[in-house]
């Protein structure tokens, strides 16, 4: 093997070791998009900011003194009690008047938490504090830093908690079958508004981990970090399938390494246009989504 | 005088806003098909037209002129590029077709964002100061006659029955896909003049200036004027340009405020009166001073 093909594999290998990390971050936030439009079939735009909100919660936190390993729960509380509270006061009310009311809302919710954010706390990023201590370990010509690891782990675990609540749990089955169908479900005496709210809750406190980990990762937190990672997630969920859980996580796990293959190996001037290529390409061919049905619209 | 010197621009400004808002309207109002990257096709416009004075315009003819045949290729180019988005795009309904919308309308401005010929990340300059009142103007009648007149005709009612209803329009008939796309391209087009004659009095641009804030901004200017009233399009354009200006006389933290101030509106008009200010109606001036008897428009 000549060397610049060994020096392409050992760039294949970096990118996919990134990808996968970015990837990771993408599958978490993309969760929370996955779970509230399986139930209510509202695109939730402010789930980004709801990322943005669990970042700064971490980065007062740790900047306080509180250990990594609490302030990551009480960040993921924090971002999931600011669902519940957007959920009670804007979602609930509107969500009778139909898909493109409650889908303007929803932006009108995030432009507010975005503009609020930088009202209250400055436009600047702020460095995020190197809590754990980086190390870089060295495989071959291959870079793994101890936060990449931190982050698949972390988000690993999450994954399988997420799994066991919604197969094995009370609450969990009530989800599913919210979804299927909000009225049979209503009738079976579960109280769907409840569900509705655990649900926000658990997909922006998955999101509010996945801000203390991209804190952590690139040492910023700003109150505009939410937009563009919320909008690839969304991606990385219709890439998935909608509304399907384990569809959020293959989706976000190939835009990730897309993204960094792409950036890599060609142009990194157009990384964000990427995510949205894909999911027009998606859209396009297959927009059920990988993991998917098609299902036929009738009258 | 120097209030004139104030007044001027925010008038040229309020003039391109109409423009905007008339052919978002047309798109999102009439139509029914929800659109989020405006402000893409306003980026188009703005610098094709741009890019035509400060490289091929001939200096022979006359800056009216010159500035005409940049707002034809502003029309021209938005126009194109709506059809290249909305012919895959359209196929999709709903939430789909407000994502695929707005992920083009960013890549539009990262496109140009990457091209060193009008300036990229720089900005582009030296733009000739063609536009003024009058020519701003003058397109924004343009515009309002033109959608007014589309919509009182078949293809306007073809477009409005894809809003009501579109599997019953095509149930009776209808070619939805066509005329979904001709809606699209010509609020497209409509989008680009505003942006040739915006570029023309800036006389700079920066692809920041037409993030995805903008066109959320256009989209706030028609909920609050009323979906599907070329009135209420007007109204609202006008209303939300002359807003932050008032808010800036009344001190810096509020004019901070402005986003959060938007977006607060944005949420309480679909919370307590999702019509907008006008609704579906409009407001007819011939009708107003007796000179047209009451029609029966839909």
């Amino acid at each position: 093997m000549s060397d610049s093909t060994a020096y392409f594999f050992w760039d294949l290998g970096q990118y996919l070791i990134n990808g996968i990390t970015q990837g990771s971050i993408y599958a978490l936030v993309a969760l929370g998009y996955t779970m509230v439009y399986g139930i209510i079939k509202l695109i939730n735009f402010a789930h980004g900011e709801f990322y943005m909100v669990g970042a700064f919660t971490g980065f007062f936190l740790i900047h306080s003194g509180v250990p990594f390993f609490l302030a990551m729960p009480l960040a993921m509380l924090g971002s999931g009690l600011a669902a519940v509270i957007v959920e009670r006061l804007v979602y609930r009310p509107i969500r009778s008047a139909g898909r493109i009311p409650a889908l303007i809302t929803a932006l009108g919710v995030s432009l507010f938490l975005q503009y609020l954010g930088q009202n209250l706390l400055g436009a600047d990023p702020r460095s995020f504090p190197d809590a754990l201590g980086t190390k870089t370990y060295y495989l071959g010509e291959l870079m793994i830093s101890s936060t990449q690891i931190i982050i698949i782990i972390t988000t690993i675990v999450l994954m399988l908690f997420l799994r066991w609540l919604v197969t094995s749990t009370k609450i969990g089955k009530a989800m599913r079958a919210t979804s299927f169908s909000m009225d049979a479900a209503e009738l079976m005496g579960i109280n769907t508004d409840r569900v509705i709210s655990f649900t926000f809750f658990v997909g922006a406190a998955l999101a509010g981990a996945a801000g203390v980990l991209v804190g952590m990762y690139y040492n910023t937190v700003e109150p505009m970090m939410g937009l563009i990672p919320g909008l690839k997630a969304f991606v990385a969920a219709v890439l998935g399938g909608i509304g399907i859980i384990p569809g959020a996580v293959v989706g976000g796990l190939v835009l990730g390494i897309a993204e960094n293959l792409v950036v890599g190996f060609w142009v990194s001037t157009y990384r964000d246009a990427i995510a949205f290529g894909i999911l027009i390409l998606i859209l396009l061919i297959k927009p059920a989504g990988l993991l998917g049905k098609n299902t036929r619209e009738k009258v | 005088m120097q209030i004139f010197d104030y007044l001027t621009p925010l008038a040229m400004n309020i003039g391109v806003f109409i423009i905007l808002a008339v052919s978002l309207n047309l798109i999102n109002g009439m139509c029914g098909q929800f659109s989020l990257g405006h402000a893409g096709f306003w980026a188009v416009g703005a610098y094709t037209g741009a890019a035509y004075s400060v490289y091929f315009a001939p200096t022979a003819l006359p800056d009216f002129i010159n500035l005409f045949i940049a707002c034809g290729i502003g029309f021209s180019c938005a126009a194109l590029s709506g059809v290249i988005i909305g012919v895959p795009c359209l196929r999709l309904r709903g939430d789909y077709l407000a994502i695929a919308t707005l992920g083009f309308g960013e890549i539009i401005r990262i496109v140009i964002m990457n091209m060193d010929v009008v300036g990229g990340p720089r900005g582009f300059t030296n733009i000739p100061h063609w536009s003024n009142i009058f020519w701003i103007y003058l397109w924004v009648l343009i515009t309002i006659v033109f959608v007014a007149n589309l919509l009182s005709g078949t293809h306007g009612r073809a477009i409005i029955s894809i809003r009501e209803d579109e599997i019953a329009a095509e149930a009776m008939g209808i070619n939805t896909f066509k005329y979904k796309t001709l809606a699209f391209v010509i609020g497209a087009g409509f989008a680009g003049v505003a942006g040739a004659l915006f570029a023309h009095a800036q006389q700079f641009l920066h692809p920041n200036g037409f993030t995805f804030m903008w066109s959320v901004i256009i989209l706030l200017m028609i909920i609050l004027g009323g979906l599907g009233s070329i009135t209420g399009s007007v109204i609202g354009a006008v209303v939300l340009t002359i807003l932050p200006e008032l808010l800036r006389f009344m001190g810096e933290t509020v004019s901070q405020w402005r986003m959060v101030i938007y977006s607060v509106l944005l949420i309480l008009l679909m919370l307590l009166r999702p019509a907008g200010i006008f609704g579906k109606r409009e407001l007819n001036i011939l009708k107003l001073l007796g000179l047209k008897r009451e029609s029966y428009h839909g």
